[in-house]
């Protein structure tokens, strides 16, 4: 096959998967994969977690080795952050002045984190946490501090806030939402985490928004105000409130972006010649059966989408089908959802085996939708499989726990 | 340096030099082996890096914990006694493991 020249712009978990399927499948002409971090691809997940507890060096993060580059022919090209791309005569520019051509272009810039338009949030122990710079300043921050304030209830903040409590801070989370995880997760799961985090000492403040962060003067954050007046002492604050998808260049590009590059199931984006793939783009829910819109920002769609969109690549397309799945530990507790479920989604919750065990349903109707589980990875396993497999499951049997979810998914008579 | 040896579905054995510390699973996503997917990146939640390890190296890893035992349970490919999730694998300096990568992950 010749394939022609194929840059990846952005080397994260998304571009490192790209390069690795589009030379599975055959890919035979040159690839570069151009990160702006001086780091190789590495995970992010236990930047929050394993990295922070400082468990796991930042060597250690590393998606691939030195040597699966080299072996592939794949040119990766780091600290090199691209500014400018023109897709009709195939040339992209560098801040360095460094240039490049090419006959395909992937997209897998990632996400930025959101920040907060509140004043003070620009004090000296303001934090976000997106990359290993981020988690480097936080973890070396953490280790200094009595009192943390976590600004966002989603995933990053827990996890944060789990880590940083079990260290001994003193660890509070301020929450907007009225549960937290509110996007992700219903509020019996919610309920089940927040009760659990209160019982690791973390205080949990739902419906809470801060307005202001004080300082003490030189620059330095020592308090964050709330809007009911509450005040909380803060050495250091983490702002978790989520990320904005990075499709500036895109955008200037003349790509349609609407919060995220616009690609079809095939990861196509309007030329219908660029593909854009993992949090920088908005896709078609892979869910198969559904036609609604979205922007995933996870492990398993970064890695899914881009073997789907290698697919594309070599000209034998594809589309991205799956049913998206998350996990996120927070401290004791390993949280996986399988599916997405959406706001009116019922939920049967079904005691676990084991204490600490918490398994919510969620149903859209009599259809088995989605689910939420809380230290059940096995359980979690199963009840992936039959979604992917449209495998159905009443709520008689969900809620039945004489036998195993196992044994009721299995146990069907043919 | 650790040394893994994968024995594939089809029979071919892939040999990778591994850095101290370093899991079974990480060593083979790292170096392209195929067959181990290991989605969840080695937190114990995805069971997409099963293998059978060699009943040679039977008590050099830890045991089994209670999630492992659960996850093998209902792993894409039958569990078999030497069954581990390789991502509980990990490897000292100088040792060296054989492994068999089973059919399917998922
Ligand atoms: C702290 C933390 C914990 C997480 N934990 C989990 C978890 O437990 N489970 C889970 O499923 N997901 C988790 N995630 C989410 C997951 O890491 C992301 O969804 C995933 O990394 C997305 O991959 P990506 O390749 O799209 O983006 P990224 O991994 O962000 O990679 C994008 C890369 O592109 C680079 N880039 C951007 N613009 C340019 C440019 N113009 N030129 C050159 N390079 C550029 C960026 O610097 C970056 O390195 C976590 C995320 C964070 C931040
Ligand atoms: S890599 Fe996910 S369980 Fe081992």
């Amino acid at each position: 096959m010749s394939t022609g020249r194929l840059l990846v712009v952005g080397a994260g978990q998304a571009g490192a998967q790209l390069v690795s399927s589009a030379r599975e499948l055959g890919w035979d002409g040159p690839i570069s994969l151009v990160g702006g971090e001086p780091h190789a691809p590495y995970g992010r997940p236990p930047l929050s977690k394993a990295f922070l507890r400082g468990q796991a060096a930042a060597g250690s993060l590393a998606l691939r080795s030195a040597a699966f580059y080299r072996e592939r022919e794949v040119d990766l090209v780091l600290g090199e952050r691209i500014v400018l791309l023109d897709p009709p005569s195939g040339t992209a520019v560098a801040a360095s002045g460094r240039r490049w051509r090419f006959d395909r272009l992937v997209l897998a810039t990632g996400a930025r984190p959101r920040r907060l338009a509140v004043e003070g949030a620009d004090l000296d122990g303001v934090l976000v946490l997106r990359d290993l710079a981020d988690a480097e300043a936080l973890a070396r921050r953490l280790g200094a501090v009595t009192d943390l304030v976590v600004v966002g209830g989603g995933f990053v903040g827990l996890e944060v806030a789990a880590t940083a409590a079990a260290a001994g801070v003193r660890v509070t989370v301020v929450e907007a939402a009225p549960s937290l995880m509110n996007r992700v997760v219903g509020a019996e799961t919610a309920g089940f985490v927040e009760a659990a985090h209160r019982e690791a000492g973390i205080r949990v403040l739902t419906g809470a928004r801060p307005v202001r962060f004080r300082g003490d003067g030189h620059g330095a954050v020592t308090a964050v105000e709330l809007a009911d007046g509450t005040d909380l002492a803060a050495g250091l604050v983490l702002v978790g409130v989520g990320a904005r998808p990075r499709d500036a260049l895109a955008r200037a590009a003349g790509l349609r972006c609407d919060g995220g590059v616009v690609v079809d199931a095939y990861s196509l984006a309007s030329d219908g010649r660029t593909l854009a793939i993992g949090d920088c783009a908005d896709l078609p829910d892979p869910t198969p059966g559904s036609d609604r819109r979205l922007r995933l920002e996870s492990v398993d769609n970064a890695v899914e989408q881009a073997k789907a969109a290698a697919t594309t690549l070599v000209g034998d397309p594809r589309p991205y089908r799956g049913v998206p799945w998350f996990w996120s530990d927070q401290g004791a507790l390993k949280i996986q959802i399988a599916g997405l479920a959406l706001a009116g989604d019922e939920a049967v919750v079904r005691p676990g085996a084991r204490p600490g065990q918490h398994i919510a349903l969620r149903y859209r109707g009599e259809r088995l939708v989605a689910a939420e589980f809380v230290n059940a990875p096995a359980d979690f396993l199963v009840v992936r499989k039959a979604l992917a497999q449209g495998a159905p499951l009443s709520r008689e049997a969900a809620a039945d726990t004489s036998m195993p979810l196992k044994r009721h998914l299995a146990g069907r008579p043919a | 340096m650790p040394k893994v040896f994968y024995t594939l579905p089809d029979g071919t054995e892939r040999v990778v030099a591994a850095e101290p510390g370093d899991s079974v699973m990480r060593t083979a996503i790292r170096n392209g082996v195929t067959g181990i997917l290991g989605q969840c990146g080695g937190e114990l939640s995805c069971a997409t890096c099963h293998v059978f390890v060699d009943e040679r190296h039977a008590g050099e890893f830890p045991p089994v914990s209670e999630d492992e035992d659960d996850m093998l349970d209902v792993a894409a490919t039958d569990r078999e006694d030497t069954s581990r999730l390789s991502c509980r694998l990990v490897l000292a300096a100088g040792q060296e493991v054989h492994v068999t990568v089973p059919e399917a992950q998922l």
